[in-house]
């Protein structure tokens, strides 16, 4: 349903030039989570404003659903690692989930309704009539899923979701992701830089190198289910994954010989 | 109760400083620094011994009073209207920017004063100079302001805007003007103050009625005491324009305080 082809970007030009990404190919099937894992400042943000149509790549095509992205397509959803700055704190949260279903033809009482349930499926209708910073940043987070959730996206894309919230939460976030993609069947490419979380959120991960980014690893995750925080994290499988993937990651950051 | 008491305690200098400055003026005998007790019955013969039926106000209380408060706030919203306008206008288009704020700098570096001649020539004397004088002067501080505002939008708040499809007046009413609206109400405060200065002045040169012109009028007939009157309720005037204005931005941008404490 996604596919990349021979996807590059590059900022600005001449001597100060930036390399971001180099090459990329990659497709997503219906229904997959593919996490993509690589070393921080390799591009993968890039990646995934080019996927969103929030950037225009230099080379290389997008296209979802067979229908190629050159702006931001209307069945597509993100959730940012910086909830704080992507939920708006003048809107109460209800409001914050159901302001983008505005485009898809609902009137003000289904809008209202269709928010309401995502804000269950989260465990958060409780905190429906409160304002985002009244809420803690995994709630927070909860919240901007809710929103993805509401809009019933083709594909889901989340950048680093976890990475600003403590380890517990983390962990419940991570199954709660888990939880409505297997509800709802849903499409979802993670970017990450924690190896574990990939290994244990993804059916697949996708190792990029430092920049210019390049897929330097695709292995597949057959883990048995449901996952599940303690067990699976001590499955054999999942250990010589991790280390794989690991490796891979680790492989590009360390330096090259003519550089020691 | 409490609060009312505590409220009340923290007022004492008020008395300690009119009584000081009742047994000052009385001992210097100056006539254009008249004591308080005299400027307070000279605001009383002024403007609160009209008939009963009409709560005992004047008919300079009923003309002058509304009439200059009437100006005052007709130019602060004509100001407001076109400073949020073309301020979020510049800010949110680098193009309009280019063009449009070197005029901007060089219209609202002109004195306001010097620009009272330029009005009346082209407005003559009357309402419609008063009140498009005091917009002028004031529209700068919320035109400035809006700008910055809808400039500074968190480049977040609109990839996710776009990510989610908002459609052009969505991202405007619901994400561009919510972000700026602090800075623009700083502005709007500025601008209110101002906007008190102005009518005084634009009564002062062109007018026949007005809190300004009974100034005027009070000064012309060597009333010292009619002076300071119209000068206390100048004062009172701004406070309670200020509080107000508080009030109401504290009920509008309840989300922005709290955010900015809880995070």
């Amino acid at each position: 349903m996604l596919e990349i082809t021979n996807l590059s970007h590059t900022y600005g030009n001449g001597p100060t030039a930036h390399n971001a990404l180099g090459g990329i190919d990659l497709k997503v099937a219906q229904g997959e989570l593919v996490c993509i894992v690589g070393p921080s400042g390799c591009g993968k943000s890039t990646l995934l404003r080019s996927i969103a149509g929030l950037l225009r790549p230099s080379g290389g095509q997008v296209t979802l659903n067979g229908a190629q992205v050159e702006q931001t397509p209307d069945n597509l959803a993100v959730v940012f690692q910086d909830y704080s700055r992507s939920l708006f704190p003048w809107m109460s949260v209800v409001d914050n989930v159901s302001l983008p279903l505005r485009r898809k033809g609902m009137d003000k009482r289904q809008r209202g309704q269709a928010a309401m349930e995502a804000l269950e499926e989260v465990g958060l209708d409780g905190a429906a009539a409160k304002y985002p910073w009244q809420l803690s940043g995994g709630m927070q987070q909860r919240v901007s899923i809710a929103r993805a959730l509401a809009y019933r996206p083709a594909l889901l894309l989340m950048d680093e979701p976890f990475g600003s919230v403590d380890a517990q939460t983390r962990e419940d976030l991570e199954d709660l992701t888990l939880r409505v993609r297997n509800l709802h069947n849903m499409t979802i490419v993670l970017i990450t830089h924690d190896i574990d979380e990939s290994v244990y959120v993804g059916d697949r991960v996708v190792v990029l190198s430092k920049a210019p980014a390049g897929i330097v690893g695709d292995l597949r995750v057959d883990l048995p289910g449901p996952r599940d925080q303690i067990t699976t994290r001590e499955h054999p499988d999942f250990v010589h994954l991790r280390a794989e993937v690991g490796r891979l990651v680790r492989g590009m950051r360390s330096p090259s010989p003519s550089a020691s | 109760m409490n609060g009312l008491l505590r409220g009340a305690v923290r007022l004492w200098p008020v008395p300690v400083v009119l009584l000081l400055w009742e047994l000052l003026t009385r001992g210097i005998e100056m006539l254009s620094f008249p004591p308080p007790s005299q400027i307070a019955t000279s605001m009383y013969t002024m403007w609160l011994t009209g008939p009963a039926e009409r709560l005992w106000l004047t008919d300079a209380a009923l003309t002058n009073i509304p009439v200059s408060v009437g100006r005052l706030l007709s130019g602060w919203v004509l100001a407001g209207v076109v400073g949020i306008v073309l301020g979020v206008a510049l800010g949110r288009s680098p193009l309009l920017f280019r063009f449009i704020d070197p005029l901007v700098q060089f219209a609202r570096a002109i004195p306001p004063p010097m620009l009272l001649a330029f009005f009346m020539a082209l407005f003559s004397i009357g309402p419609r100079m008063q009140i498009s004088f005091i917009a002028f002067g004031i529209v700068w501080p919320v035109l400035i302001n809006a700008s910055e505002g809808a400039r500074q939008v968190d480049r977040q708040h609109l990839d996710t805007a776009r990510v989610f499809g908002l459609s052009g007046g969505e991202r405007l009413f619901r994400i561009i003007l919510p972000s700026a609206m602090p800075k623009i109400f700083a502005g709007l405060r500025v601008s209110l103050s101002l906007a008190l200065i102005l009518m005084v002045l634009s009564e002062l040169v062109g007018s026949t009625d007005g809190i300004g012109f009974q100034l005027l009028d009070a000064q012309r007939s060597y009333d010292f005491s009619g002076v300071w009157g119209t000068i206390v309720v100048l004062g009172v005037l701004g406070y309670v324009f200020n509080s107000a204005f508080l009030a109401a931005e504290r009920r509008v941008l309840s989300w922005h305080r709290s955010a900015k404490q809880t995070t």
